[in-house]
Order: C-alpha cells, then sequence, then structure tokens
C-alpha cells in the first residue's frame, strides 16, 4: 500500500552509503538540487525516466528504489550476518542483495531461521538435563551402575592374583550391577521415547503456531457464525503440529472466538465504514476493552478494514506471545525487540491508551502508527499482584510525521546512534 | 543401598580381610606414617571397588553412605582426604563441602568430588563450594588412583 511513498527515503538512502552530494546526484540525473531534496523527503511522486535515470546513477534497479526489499528479509539478512561470526564486508549491500537475488536470499533467510529454531531446541534440550529432576535422577543412575560395573570389572581384569573371597564378591557385584544397568537404562530410553512421540520437533512451538495463522490468514470466518466450535477448529488443525503448539492454537483461537463475539463482523464493518479506525470508539460503542478492540482490529480482512494492520502481544517480561507480521514492520524472530515500542511504553503504563507515530530505523525508514493498551490478565484479587499484558496494534502510515519517534527492531541490527535505550552494539557501522 | 557393601562400610573386623598388599607398598606406608581416606558414597558397589583399590594402594578406607552425618564423621576421623559424591540421600555433597570448609580446621583437607552430572554448571558449583577436585562418572580405576595420589602429593607440600 504506502510502499511508493517511500521512494524518496530510499533514494536518499542509496545516495547516503554512496557517499554523493545531493547537488552531485541532482547534476547527474539532470534536476535541480532543490528538486531532488523535495523527492527525497518524499514530498514529490517520482516514477518514470527520472526513476530510471536516478537508478542508473546510484547503481541499483529501479524496483528496488520503487518497492525496496521486502524489510522482514533484510532484517534476517543482517541478524545472519551477525551470527555468523564473520566479518561481512557488504553489510551495506544487504538490500542490493536481497533485491537482485531474491531466491538466494529467500534461502539464506531461511536457513538463518532454521539454525535459529535448531539452536533454541539445543538449548532446551540440554536446560532439560539440568532442570528435569526425573531425567537427571535416571541418568545418574544408569552412569553410577556404569562407574560401578567399569571399576569392579577392570580389578578383575588386573592381571595377577586376587584372592578368592573379593574375586567372588567382585563376580556377584558385577551381576547385580549388570542386571540394574539393563533396567535403569531401559527406563531411561523408554522415558525419552514417551516425551517424543507426541512432536515431531519442526520448530519452536510459538513458531509453528504462528505459521498455522499466517495459513489461515488470521482469519476463521467458520469459528465466528458460529458453524464450528473450538474442538471442530482444533480437529482440522495440521496434524504435523506438535502437542505444544496446539495448546498454543488453542489459547489464541479461544481468545479470537471471545474478541469476535464481543465485536461481531457485520455490525464493526459497518461502524468502521461510517467511522474509521477509531478504537476507543469502538470499545465504548460496543461495550468492551480496548485489548478487545485492538486484538480484534488486527485480525479483521483487509478488506474490512480498508488497510493492513500488524499485531504483538506480549507478556510482563516483555517476551511476544503473539504477532501478527505487517509489511515494512521487521520484528526479531527470538529474543528481545525494541525496549522503545509503544507496546512497552503501554505495559509500564498499565490501562493508559497509548498512540505513537513511530518509524523503524532500518534501511527503508518507515512509518507507523502504533496503538497500545497493558490490561491484568485476569481479574486481580487482594493479596496477589495483577499480571499484566500488553497488545499494540501496528497500522502503516506511510507518510512519516513531524512527531514519528525512532523505534528499532532489535539492538544488533538496528543502526540508530546515540539510543538511550540501546542494550547492546549494533553489528551496522554507518548511520543510515 | 544393597546389603553387600552395608556389612563392608565400618571395616573394623570384618569378615573379608583386606587385600593383600605388595612389599614395597607396606613399606612406604610405613614411612608415611597410614594414609587415611574417608569415603561418602551411596553406591555400596562403587564403594566396594575403591575401597579395594585404595586399600591396596596403602589408604586406610573409612566408608559411609549417608550424606547426613557426613560433616561430624570427617571431622572426628580427621582424614587425610575425601571422596565425596554430588548426589547423596540426606545431604548433598555440596553442601557437605560448604560446611566443612566453614570450619577453620577443614580449609586445607583435599576432597574429591564424585558426580555422575558432568556438565559446566555443576563443575562451577562444587569448585565456588571448595571442592579441590572433580571427576565424572563413570571413572576408572587409574583416574581415581592418579586424582588421590596427586591430592595427597599436594596436601603433603603446602
Amino acid at each position: 500500500m504506502a510502499r511508493d511513498t517511500l521512494t524518496g527515503s530510499r533514494i536518499r538512502e542509496r545516495r547516503l552509503i554512496l557517499g554523493l552530494r545531493q547537488a552531485e546526484l541532482a547534476r547527474q540525473a539532470g534536476i535541480s538540487a532543490s528538486y531532488l531534496n523535495l523527492i527525497e523527503h518524499n514530498r514529490r511522486r517520482i516514477g518514470g525516466k527520472l526513476l530510471v535515470d536516478i537508478a542508473a546513477v546510484l547503481g541499483v534497479e529501479p524496483s528496488m528504489l520503487s518497492e525496496g526489499a521486502e524489510a522482514a528479509l533484510i532484517s534476517t539478512l543482517r541478524e545472519a550476518a551477525a551470527d555468523s561470526g564473520v566479518p561481512v564486508a557488504e553489510l551495506d549491500r544487504v538490500d542490493e542483495f536481497a533485491g537482485r537475488f531474491p531466491g538466494w536470499a529467500e534461502v539464506l533467510a531461511a536457513c538463518h531461521r532454521r539454525i535459529a529454531t535448531l539452536e533454541q531446541m539445543v538449548e532446551t534440550l540440554s536446560d532439560r538435563l539440568t532442570h528435569d529432576p526425573n531425567l537427571a535422577a535416571s541418568v545418574h543412575e544408569v552412569l553410577s551402575t556404569a562407574a560401578a560395573i567399569r571399576s569392579t570389572a577392570s580389578i578383575l581384569a588386573e592381571p595377577g592374583e586376587l584372592e578368592p573371597q573379593w574375586r567372588d564378591r567382585f563376580h556377584k557385584n558385577l551381576n547385580e550391577d549388570s542386571l540394574r544397568l539393563a533396567e535403569s537404562s531401559r527406563a531411561l530410553v523408554s522415558f525419552l521415547d514417551e516425551r517424543d512421540t507426541d512432536s515431531p520437533r519442526r520448530g519452536m512451538p510459538q513458531e509453528e503456531a504462528e505459521d498455522y495463522f499466517q495459513s489461515q490468514g488470521f482469519h476463521f470466518p467458520a469459528l465466528e457464525d458460529g458453524q464450528l466450535g473450538i474442538a471442530d477448529m482444533m480437529a482440522e488443525v495440521p496434524v504435523e503440529l506438535s502437542a505444544a503448539a496446539r495448546s498454543l492454537v488453542q489459547v489464541a483461537l479461544e481468545q479470537y472466538l471471545s474478541d469476535a463475539r464481543a465485536l461481531p463482523m457485520e455490525p464493526l464493518a459497518a461502524e468502521i465504514a461510517s467511522e474509521g479506525i477509531d478504537p476507543v470508539g469502538l470499545a465504548r460503542r460496543f461495550g468492551c476493552g480496548l485489548p478487545a478492540v485492538l486484538r480484534r482490529l488486527a485480525v479483521l480482512p483487509e478488506a474490512v478494514l480498508g488497510r493492513e494492520a500488524g499485531l504483538v502481544i506480549c507478556d510482563a517480561s516483555g517476551t511476544l506471545l503473539f504477532r501478527k507480521p505487517v509489511t515494512g514492520f521487521a520484528m526479531p524472530r527470538f529474543g528481545a525487540s525494541c525496549p522503545l515500542w509503544p507496546l512497552y511504553t503501554a505495559l509500564v503504563h498499565p490501562h493508559v491508551p497509548v498512540r505513537r507515530h513511530v518509524v523503524q530505523q532500518g534501511r527503508n525508514a518507515a512509518a507507523f502508527e502504533c496503538m497500545a493498551v497493558a490490561w491484568p490478565q485476569e481479574q486481580p484479587d487482594f493479596g496477589s499482584d495483577p499480571v499484566y499484558r500488553a497488545v499494540m496494534l501496528i497500522l502503516p502510515s506511510g507518510q512519516a510525521t513531524q512527531d514519528a519517534q525512532p523505534v528499532g527492531a532489535s539492538c544488533r541490527i538496528c543502526p540508530r546512534r546515540g539510543c538511550p535505550a540501546r542494550r547492546e552494539p549494533s553489528i551496522l557501522k554507518e548511520q543510515f | 543401598m544393597g546389603n553387600s557393601g552395608a556389612n563392608l562400610r565400618r571395616n573394623k573386623g570384618d569378615s573379608v580381610s583386606a587385600p593383600a598388599r605388595p612389599e614395597a607398598v607396606r613399606r612406604e606406608e610405613e614411612l608415611r606414617m597410614g594414609r587415611h581416606v574417608v569415603l561418602i558414597e551411596d553406591e555400596p558397589n562403587i564403594t566396594e571397588a575403591i575401597r579395594f583399590l585404595l586399600t591396596r594402594d596403602g589408604w586406610d578406607v573409612d566408608a559411609h553412605a549417608e550424606g547426613s552425618a557426613a560433616v561430624e564423621l570427617i571431622r572426628q576421623a580427621g582424614p587425610d582426604l575425601v571422596i565425596l559424591d554430588l548426589m547423596l540421600p540426606g545431604k548433598s555433597g555440596l553442601e557437605i563441602v560448604r560446611e566443612l570448609r566453614a570450619h577453620p580446621d577443614m580449609q586445607a583437607l583435599p576432597v574429591l568430588m564424585l558426580t555422575a552430572r558432568g556438565q559446566l554448571r555443576d563443575r562451577e558449583m562444587a569448585e565456588k563450594a571448595g571442592v579441590t577436585r572433580f571427576m565424572t562418572k563413570p571413572f576408572s580405576n587409574a583416574e581415581v588412583l592418579t586424582a588421590v595420589r596427586d591430592l595427597h602429593a599436594q596436601a603433603g607440600q603446602g
């Protein structure tokens, strides 16, 4: 949608990377510097021959300036470069790479995501040995018995005389221990087997659940109009999904259903058509909470909402629980997100609606309108601390407004200098 | 805990006599005035194998299978070396080491810890608690003997 309005920003980024002065680019393209300045700040539309000429001077495909490479792909490629540990010489040409070789870039990004998934899995598994008391006890038993057998057997195997009483005693011990080892190793194997049968382990449960929602377009009409219940929906979830992913899907579907009941499709669509996207107005009109409205708006079909929308939900630790991606807004796949997201502003001011215009730092400086609010997950009770969650609706807004705040995706791939919220150094050398 | 180890645990007056020691070892032992080790391990057959090995190497072996009274036992026995399992009934090996190190006269006592969990985190925790050396099950007899001799030699120097 708002893609072509950012052509100017991309020209500017590209020019700065090349270290080309505005006047020089304008001269080579045959326009005035002040006109180029207007273009670079997205105040003049650009297309046709002029776009082709400028692209030629900048040494890129015109489509790369008019469309840009997919922001999510770019940020994944940057993560891949960061995690590879080898210094990557052409980090500043990542979107040229993605633009010229989109297929290969996807392959590289997919490999990176796969590696990240596998690393997480290895971590989970090695944690299991430390934190799962049953498994630790089972392994201890096997290794202790093996230690006893090894010591005893090597005493018996030593050359030279062994007193008959000792020899008999060690033979007896060896027999006992070998029986115990057979028993405990069988127990260990069945323990491991049992844990594995229900999940083919394709990825992290949250990722599997997200893939499922993505495949359904985040929209479940049959659930909304009551044709199918949650149980019927769960029966249709692909069988490859692990049990953990299934339970996440079920929780998300239950939330979806309760939001859809609070804000039924027909009156909601009519309200949006006449009043536009006004979450607080909708909350009043339908007598429900703002969190339900934000969640509901994000999963409406684009035809109903009239525009694309993304959503993130986090818990009080800041961990993302649910993500609906939106064009141009990079969300880290693993690890922590940018603390400047309005989502986190809302989290520290529970119940207070937060609306911010933001520009996500990166190669394509994309602008968004974000609306967020935090709510207690359950009715708070006397004597127990409330547990909050926060939700943020992300609407691409094309044009960056005056008051737009800079935000990132995650620190490692964020170029912003002097950021007070920076957690770790960026891998990017230059500021775009 | 099997019965086979129970009657061996306090070895004085045991029905099975200690293995015969070679002449050279006996002479060495006379020079060194007897070396004494306390072994705390709940696996009776490991206890028996280690007892055999160390007795043959010239050590007096005092074995116990339970963790809760271990600190008192060690303090009373005043051994040259302690061998300790990490996972013990009653009290963990780490706790025992921590309590031992809290006593001023137990600071220099060499402690060899046996464990089935060879993970880095355990090793770090054991070192912090004051374990002198760390051995992962399943170990070989040669490893045990080398560790015990090294620890004793180091303690003798210090």
